[in-house]
């Protein structure tokens, strides 16, 4: 008869994959553990030595090693090892040596074997390697959202109402009378042979009527055409919720036509949204366009991270939020930018507003500095227009600073002459960046290589971008300048219970997870979308043409995505829990507020960081300018 | 400080002598199965951690309520093969215990005496050296279990782990320094000198899990402060 062992049951329950199993099974192999004491520094396994027995660590810490005797991974309390030698003829891949005085459990390989044929979870857990247990988290994580895992076409029920383009602004509203809706399609024919025969040629909605029909006093038999939106935005059929929600936020749109091979299939209208996301974002984007002064604007700030809180509250991903909060910042700006306007008069020649580094990425948090900068129109000239960008420049940064997006420490806004630069002059600038990187040149490349024209010309932000991405590609010494740049800050190799490893052993405190773990992750991401002529800015989707452009390590892929959505949402969700708390929110994490989930994972995102940098170095290699 | 704790005696021959002239069965069997070699390291060393609970501390007047027992050596401790016992003592319980142990009068009133165990308790530690936080608790407790039961006691070397820690702290120079600066002395009970060598802490107390823990406390303690070929006999008792 097995003596009950309620302490070692206990323990293992704590920590996957046991955690998982029934409370009887745990009991199980608690009964059938041998335990062994190490000192510091002693070897458990040597590469190549049998293995019959799967390791847990109960207390103390584990070095596992490559076999050129590079270090693997540090483990602590909870953490397996072993697995990979029994799944894999019963000898030793990784060596493991203690690092600290440890106490081992040791299962045997019947049991294990056992395990893995009873439990389906314990088999995926063991015969995943740590990067693959990443991303699963990763999804776990993220499966809880609706948004997530809707197809937007789950959202609305009813097929479009249209009319042809024939019909009068009479006829547009009795038919949106009779029908009840709130918006019409407006359907040409389709001149051409293939395709549907009518396409999309505009929407017409209520506010529609009320602010370009009875506002404006025109005849009723106009044609409806004259008071349409022309050529609206719209999505495919296949995109996902989240997605829909994103395209209504960044254009401010109440209604967006869901297109299935050019032929609407429906209209999604922002109540529909509203049901899955409580209408936080796109709520306060219209709110801040209706405010009338700096101050009003001000006393948002509050409702700003009252919606950052609920979207992480709501399980959004750190794509949704950091989109979220961006289309939020840009939004203040470009009210500021015509409150500006109201106050200056007009623009003497265009310009575009930029928005630079995170805001530019759509990866715009809670707490962040504005960096920004101005494009001119090549007529300016200093003595005449000099004036009024400067003063365009200090009312929009000051009013911004009153409205939480602290000054640019770096100096890295439109209010620094050095910011305010012609089309011509700011083409001039990033060919010399490109052409004579030096330090300084790098650094101004990670801030100002993710740019987004947010007001006046936007386009000119476009094709500024069309012409750096033409450039560098074309330059694979400035990659290579670009790519060292990128190694520059490195991750930590590790969470233990209550410090932060370093590569080289030391232990620290806290970690600031922007400076050590999304910051990096970004710039090693951007050098690869730059090589492949990406002209995505979003780290994820420029991770995507990277992905299809087929220049990552073959299976590692997606590796790097889930690494960076991993660093993002502890950052993000900590920063959430700071402002619940009413802290000033920070990037600072102390692995003592970490749940062992999160300690886990993060050890496995950095180590997934810390090889994709190993390999920009390889896939970037110094060349001869 | 070297202080040899076997010279006086020698086990090996108590035992072939007990062999000859015990009454009982089982303690007969005990004894013939014979006593590890003074001279075997620490390495070969077959263990058998042993922990008691008891309804008091007066070996004449309490008894033993629970054995836990793990047999284990230098490189394992086999939790598979541990031992739990509940035993039905001959006096009855005070309340005071109870609480104490956290065992309940049915599962006590239920338990078989210590007698119908003894079997299976002297089989599992023949041949085995024993070892125990604290030695006047188990090596009293069994021989005046047994006197009263048979007639007749027993005896065994041991490895006391509480008494290898007071050799470190509380003997010779460091206990000396301590009295010199007035120190508290350090404490040796089972929980501290675990935590002195990393060893986790445990909630549960019961004879298995601080059998279990006497097991892991010798093993850092050989670890830290023996050799392999260290011969037992220059630890036991």
């Amino acid at each position: 008869m097995e003596a009950e062992q309620i302490e070692i049951a206990g323990f293992l329950a704590q920590y996957p994959p046991f955690n998982d199993l029934p409370k009887e099974a745990v009991q199980e192999v608690a009964c059938q553990v041998e335990i062994s004491y190490y000192r510091a520094g002693t070897d458990i396994f040597k590469f190549g030595d049998e293995i019959h027995e799967l390791c847990v660590i109960r207390s103390g810490a584990v070095e596992i090693y490559r076999r050129n005797g590079e270090l693997y991974n540090r483990l602590s309390e909870g953490d397996l090892f072993g697995q990979l030698g029994m799944l894999m003829n019963n000898r030793v891949r990784l060596p493991a040596r203690t690092l600290e005085d440890s106490l081992i459990y040791f299962i045997p390989e019947n049991v294990f074997t056992e395990l893995c044929d009873r439990f389906e979870s314990f088999a995926y857990f063991v015969e995943m390697d740590d990067n693959s247990r990443l991303s699963h988290a990763v999804s776990s994580q993220n499966a809880s959202n609706d948004l997530m895992i809707s197809k937007v076409t789950a959202l609305f029920s009813r097929g479009p109402v249209a009319l042809d383009e024939s019909a009068t602004i009479r006829e547009a509203a009795q038919k949106m009378t009779e029908e009840g809706v709130s918006s019409l399609l407006i359907m040409r024919r389709n001149p051409e042979d293939e395709g549907p025969e009518e396409l999309l040629a505009g929407i017409i909605t209520d506010r529609d009527l009320r602010t370009r029909v009875v506002a404006t006093g025109i005849d009723l038999d106009t044609s409806v055409t004259e008071v349409m939106t022309r050529n609206p935005v719209t999505l495919d059929d296949d995109a996902y919720a989240f997605e829909a929600m994103l395209t209504m936020l960044r254009y401010n749109l109440h209604h967006l036509p869901i297109l299935d091979n050019q032929r609407p299939i429906g209209v999604l209208a922002t109540s529909d949204i509203v049901r899955y996301e409580s209408q936080s974002s796109l709520h306060l984007v219209s709110t801040i366009l209706r405010q009338n002064s700096v101050e009003e604007l001000a006393m948002l700030q509050p409702q700003v991270n009252a919606c950052f809180v609920r979207l992480v509250n709501e399980d959004a991903n750190s794509h949704m939020i950091g989109s979220a909060m961006s289309v939020i910042g840009r939004t203040f700006k470009q009210r500021l930018l015509e409150l500006a306007e109201e106050k200056l008069g007009p623009p003497p020649i265009p310009y575009c507003f930029l928005a630079l580094g995170s805001m530019a990425r759509d990866e715009q948090l809670v707490i962040t500095d504005q960096d920004n900068a101005l494009i001119l129109d090549n007529r300016y000239q200093p003595e005449k227009h000099g004036d009024y960008f400067e003063e365009l420049a200090a009312f929009v940064s000051d009013a911004l600073n009153t409205c939480g997006y602290s000054y640019c420490t770096g100096l890295i806004m439109a209010t620094n002459p050095r910011w305010r630069k012609t089309r011509d002059e700011w083409e001039a600038c990033f060919a010399d960046w490109i052409d004579n990187p030096d330090p300084e040149a790098l650094l101004n490349c990670s801030i100002f290589f993710d740019l987004d024209g947010v007001w006046g010309k936007t386009e000119w932000a476009d094709q500024l971008n069309t012409y750096i991405v033409r450039k560098t590609r074309r330059s694979p010494y400035f990659l290579a300048c670009l790519a060292r740049n990128a190694l520059s800050r490195t991750p930590p190799l590790g969470f233990f219970k209550s410090f932060v490893m370093e590569q080289d052993g030391q232990h620290r405190k806290s970690i600031n997870l922007k400076r050590r773990g999304t910051a990096p992750t970004a710039d090693l991401i951007r050098v690869h979308a730059l090589a492949v002529g990406s002209r995505a800015q979003n780290s994820f989707e420029r991770l995507d043409d990277v992905i299809k452009a087929d220049i990552l390590p073959k299976g590692r892929e997606t590796d790097l995505r889930d690494a960076l959505e991993f660093i993002s949402m502890v950052r993000i969700r900590h920063q959430a829990q700071d402002l619940e708390a009413g802290r000033e929110p920070d990037n600072r994490i102390e692995p003592e507020d970490l749940s062992d989930f999160e300690r886990r994972n993060l050890k496995e995102a950095f180590q997934v960081l810390s090889n994709s940098q190993r390999f920009l170095k390889f896939r970037y290699p110094y060349t001869r300018k | 400080m070297s202080v040899n704790l076997s010279d006086a005696m020698d086990w090996q021959a108590f035992f072939r002598d007990q062999a000859l002239v015990c009454d009982d069965d089982r303690l007969r069997l005990f004894y013939e199965t014979g006593c590890v070699a003074p001279q075997t390291p620490l390495s070969e060393t077959p263990f058998i951690a042993l922990d008691f609970e008891t309804t008091g501390l007066d070996a004449d007047k309490d008894e033993i309520i629970s054995i836990g027992a793990v047999p284990f050596d230098l490189n394992r401790i086999r939790v598979r093969e541990a031992r739990h016992w509940l035993l039905k003592p001959r006096r009855k319980l005070t309340e005071e215990s109870v609480v104490i142990h956290g065992i309940t009068h049915s599962a006590i009133n239920e338990a078989p005496d210590l007698e119908s165990v003894l079997g299976s308790l002297l089989e599992a530690i023949a041949g085995r050296v024993v070892v125990v936080h604290y030695r006047y608790i188990e090596r009293e407790f069994l021989d005046a279990g047994l006197q009263r039961r048979l007639g007749e006691g027993i005896r065994f070397p041991l490895v006391d782990t509480m008494e290898l820690e007071a050799l470190l702290h509380r003997k010779g120079f460091s206990k000396f320094c301590n009295r010199v600066l007035g120190r508290k002395l350090t404490s040796i009970r089972l929980a501290d000198s675990r935590s002195r060598y990393s060893l986790p802490h445990y909630a549960q107390h019961d004879a298995l899990v601080d059998a279990i823990a006497t097991a892991e406390l010798l093993q850092a303690q050989i670890r830290h402060r023996y050799r392999p070929h260290t011969p037992i006999s220059y630890l036991w008792l």
